[in-house]
């Protein structure tokens, strides 16, 4: 059974066609790799599956249950997880405090309840050993590296035990060796059977751990396939419309 | 850049002498203590009991206010009518015991017009969108002119049947040690703990360190904001009804002027106007450091005229500290 499937999804704001009929589908454990141009339709699927919108017509299901998203946190009850772009971390504070933020555990002491930075220490820890990250749960984030940053916001993710991790532009604005670190850290998540939608406009991080490749371009999809039956002068066609589609 | 750098940079960072060198309210202690030292040489008045109290005393009222700055800049916002919220504070509470009423109704009533003007800045701040500098300028406008209002601007010295209760609480002391010095303490300890032990500590230093990011998390970051403005107003007219019983009459330029002075208590002890840092303790040494050079200039026969030209330089110096340490970082 296919983890989340968009079966004829449109999305239209006002006289604007942002998604035109939109049907894809992702496996447990696979990761796919979404491209377009800017201004494709990337982000409004996104945010259709971490429910900051709903289609205008269409369905959505995930493991075979149809779900109707009203607010972000609908989706994240049915175990969608986003990791942003900038990454919406606080560099003042601990990987920890990150990790754990809005969602703290608490101890009681009588009628005092105080936060329980043991537990969240001895969880993130565990989280980074698991994401083979080599950050430890007391750093603060503002003295990390982009690929440690990029742990923490996954190991965010991690603790609500996600179905689906969406990761947009993981890979931009790092260094060679950091995207390395990153692409890792989405295998990992693959090899825990989470479904990875990686948004990426480089096409050697979509090609080294995609299992799927799906292209928009104005708002249709012209390509949902496996990795293995494209390649990346075919997607860059596809995405600059040479090629009409795939 | 490289992880091997950081590894080796942390570990040098983790020895605690290396920390507490980095904390800014080390180096502030360290200079209010320098500075003490310097008056007990330079003047012999310094030490004396009488001025040492007085030290104690006049500080904690600026320090009251600075923990609850420290709130407030370490949240990313700022709060200027904290003074005004003093002389509405204190304006309310002898009107009220003037009137006849009880001390403990009447402190009720000073700290409730106090949060009042709090939850108006939290809710303009943080529900409207409004900027922290320009609302609670705003208010700190209205709030003085509130309390020349309640007061027909005329000073006020008689409080009625619990007179006596009043001009102890706040001017009176326990074991040597004036009053508002023990609600300082009290406020210290457990602020320290709160801000950092708390969900609510926690929030609003994430508030200050990345807005977006607490919002994305689900932190309910407006309610935040309010209970913070809220705080803040709070510790105003905790101190506007301690400055009143020890001044003993409220006239209603009282606190003029204090919300830079406590601005500058939190900024020096290692508060962030960036947001995202600050600490009870360092708003207390801050203070502590202000009285202290506000003392000497007395002491050492030095024109009063000459007080804001040092606050002004200390909070200046205190922020390009905070500059430096982060570009060696």
């Amino acid at each position: 059974m296919s983890r989340l499937v968009f079966s004829g999804i449109s999305k239209n704001f006002g006289a604007i066609q942002a998604l035109n009929d939109v049907s894809l589908s992702i496996e447990p454990g696979e990761v796919l790799g979404l491209m377009g141009d800017n201004g494709a339709g990337k982000s409004t699927l996104v945010k259709i599956i971490a429910g900051n919108f709903r289609p205008s017509t269409g369905e959505l299901s995930i493991d075979g249950k149809s779900v109707v998203f009203h607010r972000p946190i609908d989706a994240q009850r049915e175990g969608v997880e986003m990791v942003y772009q900038d990454l919406a971390l606080a560099d003042n504070l601990s990987a920890a405090s990150n990790v754990f933020l809005g969602r703290e555990p608490l101890r009681r002491f009588g009628p005092i309840r105080y936060i329980d930075y043991k537990r969240m220490n001895t969880v993130s820890a565990d989280l980074f050993k698991q994401l083979k990250s080599e950050t430890r749960p007391r750093q603060l984030v503002r003295r990390m590296s982009g690929g440690q940053r990029q742990a923490v916001a996954i190991a965010r993710t991690l603790l609500s035990e996600p179905k689906i991790v969406m990761m947009d532009e993981p890979t931009a604005a790092i260094s060679v060796r950091q995207v390395a670190e990153v692409l890792d850290l989405i295998r990992r998540l693959r090899d825990r059977g989470i479904s990875v939608i990686l948004i990426s406009h480089r096409m050697p991080d979509i090609f080294s751990v995609s299992d799927k490749i799906a292209v928009l371009r104005r708002g249709r999809l012209v390509c949902h396939k496996l990795v293995g039956a494209s390649s990346p002068e075919e997607v860059t066609g596809l995405i600059t419309g040479a090629i009409d589609a795939a | 850049m490289t992880t091997l750098d950081e590894i080796i940079n942390n570990s040098r960072h983790d020895s605690w002498f290396a920390r507490l060198k980095n904390l800014q309210v080390f180096w502030v202690f360290i200079a209010a203590v320098l500075a003490c030292l310097a008056l007990s040489l330079m003047t012999d008045a310094f030490t004396s009991e009488r001025n040492l109290f007085n030290v104690a005393r006049n500080f904690a009222f600026v320090a009251i206010i600075a923990i609850g700055m420290t709130a407030v800049i370490a949240s990313g916002g700022i709060d200027l009518s904290v003074g005004s919220n003093v002389v509405l504070s204190a304006m309310v509470i002898s009107v009220a015991m003037s009137g006849g009423m009880g001390f403990w109704l009447s402190a009720g009533l000073a700290l409730g017009a106090a949060l009042l003007v709090g939850l108006l800045n939290g809710i303009l701040i943080a529900y409207a969108g409004m900027p922290a500098f320009v609302v609670t300028l705003g208010s700190l406008s209205a709030a003085r002119s509130l309390a020349m209002v309640l007061s027909d601007n005329k000073m006020i010295w008689e409080f009625g049947p619990d007179h006596g209760r009043l001009l102890w609480i706040g001017g009176g002391s326990t074991f040597g040690l004036p009053h508002p010095l023990y609600v300082l303490c009290v406020l210290t300890v457990v602020m320290s703990l709160v801000f950092r032990w708390t969900r609510w500590g926690q929030h609003l230093f994430a508030i200050g360190g990345n807005e977006n990011a607490a919002v994305l998390a689900g932190i309910p970051v407006r309610r935040l904001k309010v209970s913070i403005y809220m705080f803040s107003a709070m510790t105003a007219g905790l101190a506007g009804i301690l400055m009143a019983g020890w001044l003993g009459s409220v006239t209603t330029n009282l606190g003029q002027g204090m919300e830079l002075t406590v601005i500058a208590a939190a900024v020096i002890g290692g508060a962030n106007l960036a947001g995202g840092e600050g600490n009870a303790l360092g708003a207390v040494v801050g203070a502590l450091l202000i009285e202290v050079i506000r003392n000497s200039l007395i002491l050492l026969g030095i024109s009063t005229f000459w007080q804001g030209m040092f606050i002004g330089t200390f909070i200046i110096v205190a922020v390009a500290f905070d500059r430096f340490r982060n570009m060696r970082r």
